[in-house]
């Protein structure tokens, strides 16, 4: 820099000089596309106010307080039509959450089989695995939802033929009716219990690590943490007296009263989201563990471990950091995915904030609540995920 | 030392082993795959009873007591459900997708122009074929027909309106022909808008950077329906009021903004794979940025990435059949709209017309795949081992 300004002076510049300084341009390109940025957002702005303003919406979010008048035919928290809009999109926002959670844990465990499957020696187990892969991964998701929902509606009976199972659950084409478990007085007790016992494991396992560290004597953690877990709510509740009582459903001539109920559309959506993830989550896996080295096996054989050692202390802690930044970004997938549930008439987020736009016309302020809440998710999944990749990491020194 | 009184030196030959069993045999082949250990006899066992259980049922169903041809519903329908079929009969529904499969293909385009998308179709086979087969000279000039004058000549002749063609609205198009303008236009815009985000991305102005990094994150974030539910819904908002926007031209806005974002991190993990020295190198040249990025890094970068570049053209190709939620209608959609069609409702009407819709999305996703396959193998300079 020095040297550079002794040869041209800054006296000496001339209005050439400044176009060819890299420096100068960089600061004119930046000026002139923030420019070009603030005015088409501001031409946008404008047009968009008014166009709201000649079909006469009114803007702000007073509308979430409103009456829905909706229906939502499953839900984790109470709701009725005559909930607000906002408590309508919170029950969308839960629902997505449900179907996500629950689509990322099965789809983890399928893929994880297909993935271990299509790396067997064994040709036919490759063979099925590699064909379930090639089919679902390339295949909408989308039709794959479709064809659950149709597949799983035709085939189910009407409600007055509904399939008796054990325990007063009823399954017809109006979904799976079950009893609703109502909790008594007291039972705030088994939640604390359970919190318990997940401390109570964490600690015990800190101190099993130590002391084996320590002494070289193990302890078995997983067996001790299970009881605890298991066995702290139910003593609660048993302490309790049972406060538990089930409202059961009862199948009517159209329609079932009562009881809580699973729909089809939940069903079609969380089967097809999982299928279709454990597809790509199956790759991911494989391609992790490929990306171990052979040499890493072989060495732990020549000390002496047995193969599934081998597997669980040398070869998958290895394979994981290779899984992890891919795997975060197919439960992405999923998360987004289950946006798709509005196709079949799923109540999640997408589908009641469309109709909550559909009913106040309010589509700025519908489509941006949505918009932050699914980044918010992303954001809040990718920072989890970074989190774990960075315990997982491999540590240099 | 006494070397004659180690116990443990054999002092007699060992008798010769039996030669280890053949693993070129069907028997040996079948031993070492299939049943090479207990834990393997058991799998195959498993996998084997799953195929008897599954697969009979499945072939009965798709082929052997599926309906070939007929004129409408009866075919496909048991006698009390006013068909032909006896009691209890189940099968697919063929006969649908054949009577059907105009409509599949070009959606509601006038009988009498359906010539105009076929044309259009050949002139894509043929310009795609040469520059798919690695060996054909001229690659830039068809590359130029193909990206640039095929798609004019596409829009006017699909379109019309001109050079005395009937004008074809855009409502009136769907089918597969939808599927694959979306994917196209998709394909073809995301991939240089894709480049120059990535590009934007590592950039070292800040504001540049800031820019692309907050398009690329916000939209890699949301779901696509949400994205396309914006372009319905808030383009025409965006508008002067008066102007209109046409439905499908919102619908490949929408296509083509998404794709954009993820072809830019896909580039951008080829661009970090480019080592400094090569930009130093080329700059140490006297090249210069755009240069340098044109004719050094991204040819190496984007040769790099191509599996990732066919995976999300394969992700965008699949993902066009979420505009049948927003009244389009592609392929899944036209399928979908035959579900209520009279003349073809039928229980196995809507099973058999999504087996149909996903095995035609299957064979463009599975070739494209196989494709990537070939390229990977055929672009990879790097020293064999």
């Amino acid at each position: 820099m020095t040297d550079h300004a002794a040869i041209a002076p800054s006296e000496a510049r001339t209005l050439r000089s400044y176009a060819y300084d890299p420096k100068f341009r960089g600061i004119f390109y930046q000026v002139l596309t923030l420019l070009i940025v603030l005015v088409v957002g501001w031409w946008i702005f404008h047009n968009t106010t008014e166009n709201l303003a000649r079909s006469g919406t009114a803007s702000g979010y007073g509308f979430l307080r409103g009456r829905a008048g909706f229906d939502i035919g499953q839900s984790l928290i109470a709701y009725t039509s005559d909930s607000t809009y906002g408590r309508a999109i919170v029950v969308g926002f839960l629902n997505t959450m449900l179907v996500a959670i629950l689509g990322i844990f099965t789809a983890t465990i399928i893929g994880f089989i297909i993935g271990l499957g299509r790396l067997s020696r064994n040709w036919l187990v490759a063979k099925l695995c590699t064909l379930y892969v090639e089919v679902f991964r390339n295949i909408p998701v989308l039709l794959i939802i479709f064809f659950w929902y149709k597949g799983v509606l035709d085939s189910l009976p009407q409600v007055r033929d509904s399939i008796a199972l054990p325990f007063n659950v009823f399954l017809n084409n109006r979904g799976l009716a079950f009893p609703n478990p109502i909790w008594g007085e007291g039972a705030w007790v088994i939640p604390v219990a359970l919190l318990v016992a997940v401390v109570a494991t964490i600690v015990i396992a800190r101190w099993a690590k130590q002391r084996q560290a320590a002494t070289g004597k193990q302890f078995h953690t997983i067996w001790t943490g299970a009881g605890l877990v298991i066995g702290l709510p139910i003593l609660a509740f048993l302490i309790m007296g049972a406060p538990l009582t089930f409202d059961s459903p009862i199948a009517g001539r159209f329609n079932m009263t009562g009881g809580a109920r699973i729909l089809p559309e939940f069903v079609a959506l969380y089967m097809a989201l999982s299928l279709y993830t454990a597809s790509f989550i199956a790759e991911v896996i494989r391609a992790g563990i490929r990306g171990v080295a052979k040499g890493q096996s072989e060495a732990s054989f020549a000390l002496g471990l047995h193969p599934s050692h081998t597997t669980r202390l040398v070869v998958v802690p290895q394979a994981m950091r290779i899984i992890i930044p891919p795997l975060t970004s197919q439960y992405l997938n999923l998360t987004k995915n289950s946006s798709l549930g509005v196709a079949i008439g799923f109540p999640e987020l997408f589908s009641t904030t469309s109709t909550t736009l559909n009913q106040t016309g309010q589509a700025v302020e519908a489509i941006s609540i949505m918009l932050t809440v699914y980044l918010a998710i992303s954001i809040a999944t990718s920072i989890f995920m970074n989190w774990f990749n960075a315990k997982m990491a491999l540590v240099e020194r | 030392m006494d070397i004659k009184n180690l116990s443990y030196v054999r002092s007699d030959m060992l008798n010769a082993q039996p030669a280890p069993l053949s693993t070129k045999t069907v028997s040996g082949w079948v031993r070492t795959n299939l049943l090479a250990t207990p834990k393997d006899t058991i799998l195959t066992l498993v996998a084997v009873v799953l195929l008897i259980w599954v697969l009979p049922g499945i072939l009965d169903w798709l082929f052997f007591n599926a309906v070939w041809s007929g004129a409408n519903r009866s075919v496909c329908t048991t006698v009390a459900q006013g068909g032909i079929q006896p009691e209890g009969w189940k099968g697919a529904c063929w006969a649908f997708v054949g009577d059907r499969f105009q409509q599949f293909m070009f959606g509601r385009y006038p009988l009498e122009e359906r010539w105009r998308p076929m044309v259009v179709a050949a002139l894509f086979v043929m310009l795609l074929v040469p520059l798919l087969i690695p060996k054909l000279p001229r690659k830039g000039l068809t590359a130029l027909l193909f990206f640039v004058v095929f798609p004019v000549v596409a829009f006017f002749l699909l379109h019309g309106g001109v050079f005395g063609l009937d004008e074809v609205e855009t409502p009136l198009w769907g089918g597969l022909m939808v599927t694959l303008i979306l994917s196209f236009v998709g394909i073809a815009v995301s991939l240089p808008v894709g480049i120059l985000l990535a590009l934007g991305r590592r950039s070292k102005m800040p504001v540049i950077r800031m820019l692309c990094v907050g398009f690329i994150e916000i939209i890699r974030g949301v779901p696509l329906i949400s994205v396309l539910f914006m372009a319905n819904v808030m383009l025409p908002l965006f508008l002067p009021t008066g102007w209109t926007i046409d439905n499908f031209l919102r619908a490949l806005v929408g296509v083509a903004i998404f794709a954009s974002a993820y072809m830019a991190e896909v580039i951008r993990g080829g661009l970090q794979a480019i080592p400094k020295g090569q930009t130093e190198g080329s700059e140490s040249l006297g090249l210069s940025y755009w240069q340098t990025m044109r004719l050094v890094v991204l040819p190496q970068a984007i040769k790099l990435v191509i599996p990732g570049i066919v995976n999300t053209f394969i992700g965008l190709f699949k993902d066009t059949s979420l505009v049948s939620i927003i009244g389009m209608f592609d392929l899944l959609g036209i399928v979908r709209l035959n579900f209520t069609d009279t003349t073809w409702i039928t229980p196995v009407t809507p099973i058999t017309g999504l087996i149909f819709a996903g095995f035609i999305f299957w064979l463009f996703c599975f070739g494209m795949s196989r494709y990537s396959a070939f390229m990977e193998r055929h672009l990879d300079t790097s020293y064999k081992r």
